[in-house]
């Protein structure tokens, strides 16, 4: 395959639409006789329900139906659940598992505030938010669970009584004798840290339309999820229909980031409505409720120690965990597992001893969002990192210089599983590289000598370091199909959808390239469960290897075939055609080129013959990756803090990083860059906040902060790269990894920034009220310790 | 979020306007910029029977300066005080470019946001201290001059009657020679503030301070104007001991809240911080120029 457009910087195919205004999201989708849905939510956060009257609601103007609990009963089932655990983990680590299932309309008992309890549908939005007020649901509240340790020992209030506790996940795992290494060390540190709870927040909320075909007994609905095909699989389920006659399809989808990688009541309950109307309907989740009740995420407390000898060579990590799953644990696994299996990241940790329990509380369930565990694992290490230097009165970076693994430790294998149960073995890389990298980007002995000049003058500046591993383009398989229309221009369909990840364009650059056509004759067709029958969908890191190695080996074989057409007719053998730029010709013979059109036409058969090959070029290949690859990247953050306010002001911020060949060096930039921007977000800005009673205190966009580009300096990215043996294209994920350090590496600047005062960060964000305080420990008196 | 239900009257003049207000009270809401009401509205936190929209009413356009004062209509926008401030009027070119952003400031206006009285609010205490006032009218009672001193009585709380209709604010604008400062410490850039300070000063041929305004916001139910700070200095050199010593004088009369994102200690002890910071800014441009 030439590398025509493969590697190339190529403009963003769907930025135009986008930027006239005229992508087309789910609440584009109009239909003729179209209802609008609003819900009637939970105002507790723990409440047994008593009983619902709707006859008021159901009278009002414009209403066309009420549904509560028992006049959709038929339909409720569970809703879905991820994140089981697989054999090969399962064969290894002790994991203790338990799931409760939702159900789409709460029956008895809401664990939430914003769980939904009935559904309302009108001729418009306002008129169903209208009647909406006049459903009364009598509940009697129980007490709530908010805070994730009390939780964690709480035995006399449970969220699921059946549990007998309040544990959803528990496992302890590691290699080597920590214990003992701790107990020998030189030196041991130990903190409690804690990550808050925050969310993706993408631009474009949540959205549902479906429409019942009483004709063909089919439904389509429209969705703006990262798993249609997830999606398709619940409804089949639910409405017991087979799933050619249940279309999904997620069209523009304005930011994902994982909160709409779960399964959400609205997607069933959007579908009955339509069943039970017999007329579309539509609802496009509002702010209000986006902040309510879409997942959250995060919520970590570690209590991390590390062991290491006086020199600052690590021995030994131990951290207990515990972790905030919301009120139904949706993800399983997921996210305690991804927490662990990332925690020791780029350093040679020779002991590990992890215990792990994620517990519910009455929160909105929280679900995997851009990074996954890896924000709070790296948040916990870093931290501890920094606390050892300075135990040490070493110099961070020295510190990470003795510990981080180089290209000569590659494929480097950590003593435990990954979580999809296979071995957990770095695939490629130099960390230490990446390191060097970034200091040199930031100019890290400048920046040193700066900051010890500017001290002298009262400004605190400081600069943090955080690097970390990435298992990414989780498996175990995406698909890709790839047609010719007669033409010869290419469809590429797969079950990767995108939401803003630039697929139109990426996975274009491999098609079009193996195919040997121009980039503007591919046309790629994601997240639409009719245009092909299995997918796994867009999270994780994993669209590009998992999608572009299927649409690589299918349009290999569409070119293979295109090459035996081509050869009968241009009288070679198939091996001596090549095809480019749309053209089949004889090799070192240019002026024998045919248009692939007429290839295609010549594979027809005729009254006279059938053709040389069957007229259908297509592909289908379900690519199978059984383990991740790793990406990884050190992030180096330069911030200035003013002691006096507690305002801290980032200056610089350099991402040095590999993810092995690039398709698009514009697109992972911007991925780079989104991912950086949430991450400064949970680092200084971002926290869903709820009271003791479990209201949520954060509910509007006024009060959960997410950074404008005003609170962004320039992204500064060095390109490293260390291809992947484990995929055809030597590729590995992206899409996460921007945003799974910048808590860490800001957090490390700040107390950095303020060294002199004797500071230690334990919690993000970082706002100035709390800045300010760990400055002036209550009632004492400001100024740095010289 | 959709809003309650409500009857929308667009008045086509001032008089109009007035008659609606009085006959509907506090059933109504004034709608002008929207930049408040209508979050307030969708949000159904707000459930006005009447919204009276004003933009018809094209008479409460404008800005004049006139007699040392700037006269600001109420469907004067936040972005059209700010071109017109923009090289003439520095202290107020700065405090608007932290109001919200363009885009928020293309449609809001500034009477709208002095009525609308957010304690955290940049333009309310840019009002006390610049001895503004609103005049108002009512279909009943004619019109009167509020001064922004009796202006404000507590959060999103106005002393104006449930018919009167904010017409037009006032602005004394600092003296030529006054220098200013204007501080605020928020989440993100065009927050309302956690706590913010201004200041203008105008020193007398020796060098003593001859006039004085100190003002805060986001430090309680309401824009402040401190007359401790300001008595701290008047008639004083300027000496960084002696603007300490006012600004700490003035942050401690002050009792502020504490929310999500601060506790009222904080805010107490930024106030003194910015407080000290705009009056040496103050003082620095009084002895350069502006």
């Amino acid at each position: 395959m030439g590398a025509r457009y493969f590697g190339a910087a190529v403009r963003r195919r769907e930025d135009p639409r986008f930027l006239r205004g005229e992508g087309r999201y789910v609440d584009d989708v109009k239909l003729p006789g179209l209802l609008h849905a609003a819900f009637v939510r939970s105002p507790h956060a723990h409440a047994r329900i008593r009983a619902v009257r709707t006859d008021r609601a159901a009278g009002a103007a414009g209403v066309a139906r009420v549904l509560a609990f028992a006049d959709v009963a038929r339909w409720m089932r569970p809703l879905p659940l991820f994140g089981a655990v697989p054999p090969g983990l399962a064969a290894r680590v002790n994991v203790t598992l338990k799931q409760a299932p939702q159900l789409a309309l709460a029956r008895d008992v809401v664990r939430y505030v914003g769980e939904i309890v009935v559904m309302v549908v009108a001729d418009s939005r306002a008129l169903a938010e209208d009647a909406c007020e006049l459903v009364e649901v009598e509940y009697e509240p129980l007490p709530a669970l908010v805070d994730p340790l009390a939780a964690a020992e709480a035995s006399d209030l449970l969220l699921h009584a059946e549990w007998g506790d309040n544990v959803a996940v528990r496992f302890a795992t590691g290699f080597g004798d920590a214990a003992r290494a701790i107990a020998e060390a030189d030196v041991l540190v130990r903190e409690r840290f804690e990550i808050q709870r925050y969310v993706g927040m993408p631009l474009e909320t949540r959205g549902v339309v479906a429409r019942w075909d009483p004709r063909d007994g089919a439904l389509t609905t429209w969705n703006g999820t990262q798993v249609v095909h997830f999606v398709q699989q619940g409804l089949c389920a639910a409405l017991g229909l087979p799933p050619h006659k249940v279309r999904v399809i997620a069209p523009d989808v304005g930011g994902g980031f994982g909160t709409k990688a779960s399964g959400y009541p609205e997607d069933l309950l959007i579908p009955v409505a339509a069943i039970a109307c017999r007329r579309p309907v539509k609802w496009i989740e509002d702010r209000r409720e986006h902040m309510a009740a879409a997942a959250h995420a995060r919520g970590q407390v570690h209590d991390i120690e590390l062991a290491a000898r006086r020199d600052g060579t690590f021995l030994a990590v131990r951290d207990r965990i515990v972790m905030d799953l919301g009120a139904y644990n949706v993800w399983g696994i997921v996210l305690p597992y991804n927490t662990v299996a990332h925690l020791l990241g780029p350093h040679r940790v020779p002991h590990l001893a992890v215990e792990c329990r994620g517990v519910v509380t009455n929160k909105v369930p929280n679900a995997p969002y851009r990074g996954a565990g890896r924000p709070e694992a790296v948040f916990a290490m870093d931290r501890i990192v920094d606390r050892l230097a300075r135990a040490l009165g070493l110099d961070p970076a020295a510190v990470r210089r003795r510990n981080y693994l180089s290209a000569a430790d590659l494929p480097y294998e950590l003593a435990i599983p990954y979580r999809d149960g296979n071995p957990l073995v770095y695939d490629s890389g130099d960390f230490r590289a990446g390191l060097e990298a970034a200091l040199d980007a930031v100019g890290y002995e400048a920046v040193r000598g700066e900051q010890a000049e500017l001290r002298r003058r009262g400004v605190y500046r400081g600069v943090g370091i955080s690097g970390y591993v990435e298992g990414t383009a989780i498996g175990p398989y995406e698909g890709a199909t790839v047609r010719l229309d007669p033409a010869g221009r290419a469809v590429v369909a797969t079950g990767a959808c995108s939401q803003g990840q630039g697929h139109e364009t990426s996975l274009a650059q491999i098609a079009a390239d193996a195919l040997g056509v121009p980039l503007d004759w591919v046309t790629v067709v994601g997240g639409d469960t009719a245009a092909i029958p299995f997918g796994v969908g867009t999270f994780a890191s994993r669209s590009a290897v998992n999608a572009g190695s299927s649409v690589l080996l299918a349009a290999r074989r569409v070119r293979d075939k295109l090459a035996q057409a081509a050869a009968r007719l241009l009288e070679a053998a198939p091996a001596d055609v090549d095809i480019d730029e749309g053209m089949a010709f004889v090799r070192g013979a240019p002026s024998s080129r045919v248009d692939l059109a007429r290839v295609i036409q010549a594979a027809l058969p005729t009254f006279a013959a059938a053709g040389p090959v069957t007229p259908d070029f297509e592909a289908t290949v379900y690519h199978h990756q059984p383990t991740v690859t790793y990406t990884s990247a050190v992030h180096v953050a330069l911030v200035e803090v003013d002691p006096a306010t507690g305002v801290v002001r980032l200056l610089r911020y350099v991402v040095a990083h590999d993810c092995g060949t690039v398709i698009n060096p514009t697109i992972v930039e911007g991925q780079i860059h989104g991912g950086v921007a949430q991450g400064v977000g949970g680092a200084l800005l971002e926290e869903m906040v709820y009271d003791e009673a479990g209201q949520l205190l954060t509910g509007t966009l006024m009060d959960y902060l997410v950074p404008t580009a005003m609170e962004l300096p320039a992204i500064e990215t060095v390109h490293l790269t260390y291809p992947s043996p484990r995929n055809p294209l030597g590729i590995k994920g992206i899409g996460e990894g921007g945003a799974i350090s910048p808590p860490a590496a800001i957090a490390n600047a700040v107390e950095d920034a303020l060294a002199p005062f004797g500071v230690t960060v334990r919690r993000t964000p970082l706002g100035p009220a709390v800045v300010e305080a760990l400055i002036r420990p209550a009632g004492g008196a400001a100024g740095p310790r010289t | 979020v959709k809003p309650a239900p409500f009857d929308y009257v667009l008045a086509r003049s001032l008089a109009e306007a007035l008659e609606v207000l009085g006959r509907h009270g506090e059933a109504a809401k004034v709608l002008a910029g929207g930049q408040s009401l209508v979050p307030l509205l969708n949000l159904r936190l707000a459930r006005p029977a009447v919204v009276l929209d004003i933009n018809g009413a094209t008479e409460l356009d404008g800005l004049t300066p006139a007699d040392g004062e700037l006269r600001v209509g109420a469907l004067a926008r936040l972005r059209g005080l700010e071109r017109w401030a923009t090289g003439r009027a520095p202290l107020l070119e700065e405090v608007l470019r932290l109001v919200g952003h363009p885009a928020i400031r293309v449609r809001g206006t500034v009477v709208g946001s002095l009525v609308h009285a957010d304690p955290a609010a940049e333009l309310p205490a840019l009002l006390l201290c610049c001895d503004g006032a609103v005049r108002v009218r009512s279909a009943a009672a004619g019109e009167r001059l509020v001064s922004g001193d009796a202006l404000y009585l507590g959060p999103l709380t106005t002393s104006l009657r449930a018919d009167e209709l904010a017409v037009e604010a006032r602005f004394r604008l600092p003296p030529p020679g006054a220098g200013w400062g204007f501080a605020e410490v928020a989440r993100r850039h065009g927050d309302f503030a956690l706590v913010g300070s201004l200041a203008w000063l105008a020193l007398d041929p020796e060098g003593r301070v001859g006039q004085a305004r100190l003002g805060f916001f986001g430090v309680g139910a309401t824009p402040v104007r401190s007359q401790a700070g300001e008595a701290a200095l008047i008639g004083r050199a300027p000496s960084p001991e002696r603007v300490r010593e006012a600004a700490r004088a003035a942050a401690a009369a002050l009792r502020p809240e504490a929310d999500l994102h601060a506790t009222a200690d904080y805010r107490r002890r930024v106030a003194a911080v910015l407080a000290e910071r705009t009056l040496s800014a103050a003082v620095c441009r009084c002895r350069s120029g502006p």
